[in-house]
């Protein structure tokens, strides 16, 4: 029940995302009118503080968010994983140095950093992804290297380099496949990580700039008129939610399928 | 116990010392001239060459970095462009009230995650862990910058019961410290929870039943004590994440910390009270770090050994 509920939301939340192409500058339509104006039948959400409506400027924040989940997560695993495996699989000093840097990096407050980079950079959503990726790398870079070093002493390892395999051919394809579940694992809680980041960046200012639309500027925005409309920040607020909520769910039955224990124990 | 503590603290410096550089570069990475973009557009020459000066950017870099360096060991962080007060004492009336709303939302996760932990761990797979395990799972997905107003519209403005936001009334310190402790309280549960289940399969937890302990005994003591561990580790951990995450909460109540003072200066383009604020949060961050892991050493003398 619950796992088709999550499906289900993260499907609306591409429909959103898709049908925002559609929307494009609709959303920004200011009639002022409509100003703050509740839910009804023009507009199913209502109206923010320039007449625009709620529903179509949430589907421009779907936009942005799945926009900003996939490029960081992307980004990220690849950066990530590359770094990881490498320095697992050559190991004396190179995994040496990867891992203190790696260690750098998780004693550094990873919001705070992301905060820091999109300041000084400025505003704007490839900022937001610039600096969620040098932030993110590293949880995927510690997992696939920790996945390599447990196979690196198997027989098809050792096999392929008894035939002299090249170091990239042997990366590729005989330890990248093996460790791609966990990482799969990982990559789906960071998009629901980057969704809530990206939304907490929007939230301070230093993401997607006005007109266009992010969950976490219309709550920003709405927080000014929360007692007269409150379903300007309810609205970006419920999606924002249950986005990573049903995220989160799916990452979590994906690792316990992937863990025989507790798949045993059902 | 000693060079293990020596150990540590050296890790912690090291660390302090690769964030201050970091810090440093921080202003070398503003596009165009960090200058020109913090006096803006209608700026003198003679304004940006003043400034240019005070900040010390005319002198080559490495010159520039041994002044910053030096600066730091005498807790001389800058002076402010927007304050003309040094940076050090601005972050010295705002770090005690980051501190603070800290340790509030750490009492408050701690106190929202015990029973609810214990409560599903004594239940197991049925409703009562069940009911627990999804309340923080939402508690994990709820952003603070959307609980935040959602508490304001329901206990301030509606209720009426807490100020809406800023640190002087008596109760001011409740809907922050909630906001910023949800969060952690839900993982804290799911932590506990996980934990509790492993130890009452533990073969002293059967001892203790076939002696005929009281169950409040088994669970209470021999259970609980043994469980806490990793969850005391996974407490220190959080606490410096939160005082990362106190910037958007600070923001969201108006709190007069840290993490407003530079979500402000941002604003303002006040870059050396930027540099600072990232500073000094990440140097408390690491040394919490550091010292979690002592405790932990101390606790626990296996780990000690290991390393």
């Amino acid at each position: 029940m619950l796992r088709v509920v999550s499906y289900v939301i993260v499907v609306v939340w591409l429909a959103l995302a898709i049908l925002g192409f559609l929307i494009g500058d609709n959303a920004n339509y200011v009639d002022l009118n409509a100003f703050l104006s509740a839910p009804n039948n023009q507009a199913w959400l209502g109206a923010d503080e320039l007449g625009r409506p709620v529903l179509q400027r949430v589907a421009l924040g779907a936009q942005t968010s799945l926009f900003v989940a996939l490029g960081v997560v992307f980004f990220s695993a690849i950066i990530g994983t590359t770094i990881g495996v490498v320095s697992g699989y050559l190991g004396g000093w190179t995994d040496r140095v990867v891992t203190k840097i790696i260690d750098v990096f998780l004693a550094f407050p990873g919001l705070l950093l992301a905060i820091a980079l999109a300041a000084i950079l400025g505003p704007g959503i490839e900022n937001v992804v610039f600096a969620l990726v040098v932030v993110g790398w590293v949880g995927y870079a510690r997992l696939s290297r920790a996945q390599t070093l447990s196979i690196r002493h198997r027989e098809h390892i050792l096999a392929a380099r008894a035939l002299a395999v090249p170091v990239p051919v042997m990366l590729f394809r005989h330890v990248l496949p093996l460790i791609l579940a966990p990482l799969g694992v990982e990559a789906t809680f960071g998009i629901a990580g980057a969704v809530i980041s990206e939304a907490g960046l929007s939230f301070l200012g230093l993401g997607v700039q006005p007109p266009d639309a992010s969950w976490g500027s219309m709550i920003k925005e709405g927080t000014r008129y929360l007692l007269v409309a409150p379903h300007l920040v309810l609205a970006p607020g419920i999606a924002l939610m249950l986005v990573v909520l049903a995220v989160n769910l799916i990452g979590d039955q994906w690792r316990d399928h992937l863990d025989v224990r507790t798949r045993s124990v059902k | 116990m000693i060079a293990y503590a020596l150990r540590l603290m050296g890790s912690v410096l090291f660390v302090s010392w690769i964030v201050g550089t970091l810090v440093f570069f921080l202003i070398h990475l503003v596009p165009g001239d960090p200058v020109a973009v913090m006096l803006g557009d209608w700026a003198s020459p003679a304004d940006e060459s003043a400034l240019r000066e005070q900040l010390g950017l005319n002198l080559p870099i490495w010159t520039q970095y041994i002044h910053y360096l030096s600066g730091l060991v005498q807790f001389d962080l800058g002076t402010s462009l927007f304050f003309q007060q040094p940076v050090s004492e601005l972050i010295a009336e705002r770090f005690p009230m980051t501190l603070q709303l800290a340790v509030m939302a750490l009492i408050v996760a701690v106190l929202i995650a015990f029973p609810l932990g214990i409560w599903a761990a004594l239940r197991a797979g049925k409703w009562p862990d069940h009911l627990s395990m999804t309340v923080s799972l939402i508690g994990v997905s709820i952003p603070n910058f959307w609980l935040g107003p959602m508490l304001i519209l329901v206990f301030s403005l509606s209720l009426a019961w807490l100020p809406v936001s800023g640190a002087e009334q008596p109760f001011s310190w409740v809907l922050p410290s909630i906001t910023l402790g949800t969060a952690l309280a839900a993982i804290l549960a799911r932590m506990l929870r996980a934990s509790l289940l492993e130890v009452m399969h533990e073969d002293f937890i059967r001892t203790a039943q076939a002696k005929g302990l009281p169950s409040t005994l088994v669970y209470g003591k021999h259970a609980l004590l043994n469980a806490l561990l990793p969850v005391v580790t996974i407490l220190g951990l959080q606490l410096g994440t939160l005082l990362g995450g106190a910037v958007i909460t600070e923001v969201v109540f108006d709190w007069p910390g840290l993490g407003q003072l530079l979500v402000e200066s941002i604003q303002r383009r006040d870059y050396p009270v930027v540099q600072g604020c990232i500073l000094v949060i990440s140097v408390a961050y690491i040394t919490v770090n550091g010292l979690t892991e002592l405790v932990y050493a101390w606790i626990d003398p296996r780990i000690r050994v290991a390393s």
